[in-house]
C-alpha cells in the first residue's frame, strides 16, 4: 500500500465550484469530481481522444492577463481576475485543465450545442429502442431524454444501412444504430491490437465494417459491445435474451487466470445471463477477455455434481475413511489454485488434521499468456495458497511425487479439492489403488473413481477472495444460489476438518467457522500479511499485499496489462 | 474607373506560346536562379523576408505564411516536414492545377527554397487524386530537377539535402484540409484531427512538426525571396500584399483565371470589364467570391461601415461591384477571399436549386467524423433536394437556417463552416426566393436555365 506520488494539481472552476485536479485531467473527468456530468459518446477514459461526437461541448474561459506585462487583469466589479470566455463551445474530452480554467456546463451556449448534436444524432437513427438490447444502458436514449426536443423536425427519408452484420463469432452489428463514435475501432486497434474494424463510405453514409477478409474474432471482441454507447454492437449470445434492468449485478472476479480481472455477474432469479468487466484501473482497466464471459455456462451444465444424500452422511463416510487409514502419511491432500483464499486456508487446516502436511500438493495450470488480461498462470489463486501457507513452493504440472507414493503403496487415501488427478498424470491403475474423497462441481474421472463425492459450488455461487499475480487480494461475491445437492466449499471443508480432528488423539482444533466473518478473524490471526484486513472492509477493487516474502519464487507469468514480472534476482558477485 | 492591368507574377508564363513545362525551358527563363542564391544565405534571413512580405496563405484561410513558419516547433529535435497542399478541390477554384501542369518547376523551386529556409529534409506534394496527369508532370519535373542537383542529395553542391515525393490524394475534398491531408498521407482515412493538440506545426506528419502550404503560396515565396519582402509589400495593398489569382466561372462572357494585385481591382471591374459582363440579355444576380463555401453576395445589396485606410478610419458604402478583391475587404462584408474561386450566377439561376447543388457537394464530401457536419450537411441536402424534386414547404427556409446554425463552430475542422455558410447566406440573402419557391416551381424555368440538381 504505497501512496502514489502527489501529482501536480491545477485549480479549476466548474459551474462555480473550485476544485484542484491533477495536471493532464480533461474537463469531463474534472467535472466528474464535482459531480457535474458532461454528456459524451466518443470519449472513453482508456482510449485515445478523437473528439468526434461533439456531445461534450462546454463553454470555457481563461483568466485574463495583460498581453504586454502578463499581469492579471482584475474585474473591478468582482475584484477577481477577469475571465475571457471563448465565444465558441469547446470539447470537454479534448480540453485539459490549465490553471484558473473556468468551465460552464449549463449555459445557454452549451445547452443549445447539446440539443443540436442530440437532434443530429437522432435524425438518421432508427429509434427502435423498444426492441433494442441496449435499452436501459443506452447513452443515446438517456441523453435524448435530457437534451432531445421530444419531437422530430426531420421529414426526409432516413438512411438505410445493414441491420445485422455478423462481425465475428460473438458480435452482431446493427449499422443503423451506430453513431460513428469509433470507440470500437480504437479499442480493436489500441487495446486488442487487432486492427480489423473501420468505416467505409463518407459522411452520414459512413458504415462500420470489418476490413475485407477479416473478422472481429479476437478474445477481446466483446469489449466493443460493452463500450458501444448505443445498441449497434450487441453480444450475439446475450442479444434478445433479457432486459438489463431486470438483472441483478454482483461483483466478481474472472477466475480464468492469475490476472484477476474484475467483473460483474448479471443474473435474475438464480439464472446468470452475462458477465461484463468492472473497472479497476490497476488490474484490468475496463476490459476482460471473451473467454471469461462464457464460464458461467458451466453453472448449469448437465455434468454438474449434486447429491441427494445429506452432507453430514457424506462427511461421516469420509471420516470413516480417514479413521481406517490413520497411519501417519497414509493420506494425501491435493489442494487447488482455483480455491479461494479462505478455502485454501481450510484445506491447510484439513491437511494438518490429517497429518498430511508433508503430502499436500497443488496442481499448476500453465498456458500461454496473451500479454493483456490472460496470464500464463491459469489458476486464479496460486498466490493465495502461498500466502495461507498451504504450499511453500510453486506447484508443478504433474504430481509425480504423489504418483510415486501411491505406487509405493504409502498413500491410501487422497482428498482432492476439485482437481482431476487423471489430468495431472495419474494413471487409471494409480487411481484405482487409492480411495478418494472428492470435493468438486463437475463430473470427471476422479469424481467417478471417488469413494466419497462432496458436491460444492462454483465461483458464481459463493463468496471469497483470490490473490492475483500482483498479490492483490480481491473479493468475489455470490451471484446466484448453488444447485440443490451442492454445499458451499467452506462448509464442507469445515466439517471435514472437524471430522478429521476428531479422528486424531491430539487436541481438536477449536470449532472451525465456515462463515467468512468469523473465518477472517482466524485467518488474520494465523496469516500475518492479512493481519489488518477483514472481509467486510476489503475494497471492491482489492488491496495490494506485501509480496516481499515471495519475490524470489520463479513465477510463470510474463507481462500483462498493469503487470510486469519482478526481474529474477541476479546473483551479486563481489 | 477602368480596371487595372493584370499583374502576372505567378501566372507569368501560363499559356505563354512556346513555354513548356520542362526544365530546359524553365532554366532558359531564369529558373532556379533564386534557389542558387538562397542556399548561400542564412535560412533565418529567408524566413525574415517571408515575414516582412506579409504573404497570406492562398489555400483558403489567408493565414500569414511567416507567422505559420514561426510557429514550427524547432526545439523538439524531430525532423520538420513540408507538405505542398495540391489537393485543389474547392468548387470554383482552378489555379494550382495550371501551375503544376504548365510551370511545375516554379512550384518545385518555391518548395525547395521554403524547405531550405525551414531546415526541411523531406517534402511531399499531396496532389488531388483526380489529377493523375498533374502527378505525372510533377514526377517528371522532380526527376529532372533531381538530376540537375536542385532536389535531392547535396543540393547545388552544398551539404544541404532535401527530397520531394509526390503523393496522389485519396479522391475526397476533405483530403485538402491540412490535418485530414496528413492522416491521408500517413495512409489512413482523411479524418481531420482535433486541434489542440494536433497542430501541424507541432504534431503533424508522423507526429513531427510540419508545414502545410498551398501550391500558390509557395510560388509566392520564390518571388518574395527573389525580390525581397519589402518589395513584395509594394505589390497589392497593406495587409493584402502580392497578387491574387481569380478563377472566374459561371455566367460571364469570359470566364477564366486572372491575376491582379490584391485589393487593386473591384469585383465589378473584374466581372464587367475583365470578364466582359453578363451573357447577352442576362443580368448578374449573385456571386460567390472565394470558392463555393464563401458566403454568397446578392447584386443590389449594400455594405456600409468604417474601414481603415492608412492610419484613418473612413466610411464605406459599397455595392457588390465596389468591393475591392482582397482578404480584408471581402471579410468585412461578411464573406471571404478564400481560394479565389469567383462563381457568378445570373438571373436564370434559381437560388434554391443552386443551393441544392452546393449542398449535394458538401454532404457528399463530409468525412463523417463529427456529428454536426455529418448529419447537418446531409439533412440540408435532403431538404433542398426535396424542395426541388418533391414537395417544397414554406417553413423549409426557416428549418434550413436553423439546421445550418447548428453546425459551425462545433466541428473538428472548418468543413463545418464550409458546408453551412452557403445555406446560411443563401437564406439570409435570398430568403424570399426560398419562401416563394413552392409557387416558382409551378412556372416554367427561364430560357437557358441549367438543370442544377
Ligand atoms: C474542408 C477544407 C478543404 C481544404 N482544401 C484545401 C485545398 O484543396 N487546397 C489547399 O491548399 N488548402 C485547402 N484547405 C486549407 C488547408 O487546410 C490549409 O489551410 C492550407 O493548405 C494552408 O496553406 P496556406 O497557408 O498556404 O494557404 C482546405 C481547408 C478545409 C477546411
Ligand atoms: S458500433 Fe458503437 S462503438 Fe462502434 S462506432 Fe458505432 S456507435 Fe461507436
Ligand atoms: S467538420 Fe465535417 S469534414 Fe471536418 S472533421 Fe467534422 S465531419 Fe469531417
Ligand atoms: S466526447 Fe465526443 S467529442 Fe468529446
Amino acid at each position: 500500500m504505497i501512496a502514489p506520488p502527489k501529482p501536480d494539481l491545477v485549480t479549476v472552476n466548474i459551474d462555480g465550484k473550485e476544485i484542484a485536479v491533477p495536471k493532464g485531467t480533461n474537463v469531463i473527468e474534472a467535472a466528474r469530481l464535482v459531480n457535474v456530468d458532461v454528456p459524451h459518446y466518443c470519449y472513453h477514459p482508456k482510449l485515445t481522444i478523437v473528439g468526434n461526437c461533439r456531445m461534450c461541448l462546454i463553454e470555457m474561459g481563461l483568466p485574463a492577463v495583460d498581453p504586454a506585462t502578463k499581469a492579471p487583469i482584475i474585474d473591478p466589479a468582482t475584484g477577481k481576475q477577469k475571465i475571457n470566455w471563448i465565444p465558441r463551445p469547446q470539447i470537454g474530452c479534448g480540453t485539459n485543465v490549465s490553471p484558473g480554467l473556468h468551465v460552464k456546463t449549463t449555459s445557454p451556449m452549451v445547452k443549445e450545442a447539446r440539443e443540436g448534436v442530440m437532434e443530429f444524432l437522432l435524425i438518421n437513427h432508427p429509434l427502435d429502442c423498444p426492441i433494442c438490447d441496449q435499452a436501459g444502458e443506452c447513452k443515446l436514449q438517456e441523453q435524448s431524454t435530457g437534451y432531445g426536443r421530444g419531437y422530430s423536425r426531420f421529414i426526409e427519408q432516413k438512411n438505410v444501412k445493414p441491420k445485422r452484420t455478423q462481425l465475428g463469432p460473438r458480435v452482431t452489428l446493427d449499422d443503423e444504430r451506430c453513431i460513428l463514435c469509433s470507440r470500437c475501432i480504437r479499442f480493436s486497434k489500441e487495446v486488442a491490437k487487432d486492427d480489423v474494424l473501420g468505416f467505409v463510405d463518407r459522411g452520414s453514409y459512413s458504415t462500420l465494417t470489418c476490413f475485407p477478409g477479416k473478422q472481429l474474432a479476437n478474445n477481446y471482441s466483446l469489449n466493443t459491445v460493452d463500450i458501444c454507447p448505443v445498441g449497434a454492437l450487441t453480444s450475439t449470445d446475450f442479444r434478445f435474451k433479457m432486459r438489463v434492468w431486470f438483472l441483478k449485478q454482483t461483483n466478481s472476479i474472472d477466475p480464468e487466470s492469475s490476472v484477476g480481472a474484475n467483473t460483474v455477474v448479471w443474473s435474475r432469479e438464480g439464472q446468470i445471463y452475462r458477465v461484463t468487466p468492472r473497472r479497476n484501473d490497476e488490474v484490468n482497466d475496463t476490459w476482460m477477455a471473451d473467454s471469461g464471459r462464457e464460464l458461467f455456462k458451466a453453472v448449469n451444465a448437465p455434468d454438474r455434481l449434486a447429491t441427494t444424500a445429506s452432507i453430514d452422511t457424506l462427511v461421516a463416510q469420509a471420516a470413516a475413511l480417514f479413521k481406517a487409514n490413520s497411519t501417519p502419511g497414509a493420506i494425501a491432500v491435493v489442494g487447488s489454485g482455483r480455491s479461494s483464499v479462505e478455502e485454501q486456508f481450510l484445506t491447510k487446516q484439513l491437511a494438518a488434521a490429517l497429518n498430511a502436511t508433508a503430502s499436500t500438493h497443488l496442481v499448476s495450470r500453465v498456458g500461454q499468456g496473451d500479454k493483456l488480461l490472460i496470464s500464463a498462470d491459469r489458476n486464479p489463486n496460486v498466490r493465495g495458497a502461498l500466502v495461507t501457507g498451504l504450499i511453500s513452493a510453486l506447484p508443478s504440472q504433474k504430481l509425480t511425487a504423489l504418483a510415486a507414493a501411491i505406487d509405493a503403496g504409502k498413500i491410501k487415501v487422497v482428498v482432492s479439492v476439485g482437481e482431476d488427478l487423471a489430468a495431472v498424470g495419474l494413471t487409471a491403475a494409480q487411481l484405482a489403488k487409492v480411495s478418494f474423497v472428492y470435493l468438486g462441481t463437475h463430473v470427471n474421472p476422479t469424481s467417478a473413481a471417488a469413494q466419497v463425492v462432496l458436491p460444492t459450488l462454483s465461483v458464481f455461487e459463493k463468496n471469497g477472495t483470490f490473490i492475483n499475480q500482483q498479490f492483490r487480494l480481491q473479493k468475489f461475491a455470490k451471484a446466484v444460489p448453488g444447485p440443490s445437492g451442492a454445499t458451499d466449499d467452506l462448509i464442507v471443508l469445515a466439517k471435514l476438518v472437524t471430522a478429521a480432528s476428531a479422528r486424531l488423539s491430539s487436541a481438536p482444533l477449536a470449532a472451525i467457522p465456515s462463515d467468512l466473518g468469523s473465518l477472517w478473524k482466524l485467518l488474520a490471526a494465523e496469516v500475518p500479511v492479512l493481519g489488518p484486513i477483514t472481509y467486510a472492509n476489503l475494497p471492491e477493487t482489492g488491496l495490494l499485499l506485501d509480496a516481499t516474502p515471495f519475490v524470489a519464487l520463479p513465477f510463470v507469468e510474463g507481462e500483462t496489462l498493469h503487470f510486469k514480472p519482478v526481474a529474477p534476482a541476479v546473483a551479486v558477485t563481489v | 474607373m477602368a480596371a487595372p492591368a493584370q499583374r502576372r507574377i505567378i501566372f507569368q508564363h501560363i499559356d505563354e506560346p512556346g513555354y513548356s513545362n520542362d526544365l530546359a525551358c524553365y532554366v532558359r527563363n531564369g529558373g532556379y536562379e533564386v534557389l542558387k542564391k538562397s542556399v548561400t544565405r542564412p535560412p533565418a534571413e529567408l524566413i525574415d523576408e517571408v515575414k516582412k512580405s506579409g504573404l497570406r496563405g492562398r489555400g483558403g484561410a489567408g493565414f500569414p505564411c511567416g507567422v505559420k513558419w514561426g510557429l514550427v516547433d524547432r526545439k523538439s529535435g524531430k525532423p520538420i516536414y513540408l507538405i505542398v497542399n495540391a489537393d485543389e478541390s474547392e468548387p470554383g477554384t482552378f489555379k494550382d492545377r495550371y501551375i503544376m501542369h504548365q510551370d511545375p518547376h516554379q512550384l518545385i523551386e518555391g518548395t525547395m527554397i521554403s524547405c531550405f529556409a525551414n531546415n526541411v529534409k523531406q517534402a511531399y506534394i499531396y496532389i488531388r487524386g483526380e489529377m493523375p496527369h498533374g502527378a505525372r508532370i510533377l514526377e517528371k519535373a522532380i526527376a529532372e530537377a533531381r538530376a540537375a542537383g536542385f532536389v535531392g542529395k547535396n543540393i547545388l553542391g552544398t551539404t544541404y539535402s532535401c527530397d520531394i515525393f509526390v503523393h496522389r490524394g485519396a479522391g475526397a475534398y476533405i483530403c485538402g484540409e491540412e490535418t485530414g491531408l496528413i492522416e491521408s498521407l500517413e495512409g489512413k482515412r482523411a479524418n481531420p484531427r482535433i486541434k489542440p493538440p494536433y497542430f501541424p506545426a507541432v504534431l503533424g506528419l508522423y507526429q513531427c512538426p510540419t508545414i502545410v502550404n498551398n501550391v500558390e503560396t509557395l510560388c509566392h515565396v520564390k518571388y518574395i525571396v527573389e525580390h525581397g519582402g519589402d518589395a513584395y509589400t509594394k505589390v497589392g495593398t497593406p495587409n493584402n500584399t502580392g497578387t491574387r489569382i481569380f478563377c472566374v466561372s459561371g455566367h460571364v462572357q469570359r470566364p477564366g483565371y486572372y491575376e491582379f494585385e490584391a485589393g487593386k481591382i473591384t469585383l465589378g471591374q473584374l466581372l464587367y470589364e475583365v470578364c466582359g459582363g453578363p451573357l447577352p440579355g442576362r443580368t448578374f444576380k449573385a456571386v460567390i467570391p472565394g470558392g463555393s463555401s464563401a458566403k454568397i453576395l446578392r447584386f443590389g445589396e449594400r455594405f456600409k461601415g468604417k474601414r481603415k485606410v492608412g492610419a484613418e478610419m473612413v466610411d464605406y458604402d459599397w455595392g457588390v461591384e465596389d468591393v475591392p478583391m482582397d482578404f480584408d475587404s471581402l471579410g468585412m462584408i461578411g464573406t471571404m477571399g478564400g481560394s479565389g474561386g469567383v462563381i457568378v450566377m445570373d438571373d436564370t439561376v434559381n437560388m434554391v436549386e443552386a443551393l441544392a447543388n452546393i449542398n449535394a457537394f458538401y454532404s457528399h464530401e463530409s468525412c463523417g467524423q463529427c456529428t454536426p457536419c455529418r448529419e447537418g450537411s446531409l439533412w440540408m441536402k435532403k431538404i433542398t433536394t426535396r424542395m426541388v424534386h418533391g414537395q417544397a414547404r414554406n417553413e423549409d427556409a426557416a428549418l434550413l437556417k436553423s439546421v445550418a446554425d447548428q453546425i459551425p463552430g462545433r466541428t473538428i475542422c472548418a468543413f463545418g463552416e464550409a458546408c453551412s455558410w452557403p445555406t446560411q447566406s443563401f437564406i439570409a440573402k435570398f430568403g424570399d426566393e426560398f419562401k416563394q419557391y413552392p409557387e416558382t416551381k409551378k412556372t416554367a424555368k427561364p430560357a437557358g436555365a441549367h438543370e442544377l440538381v
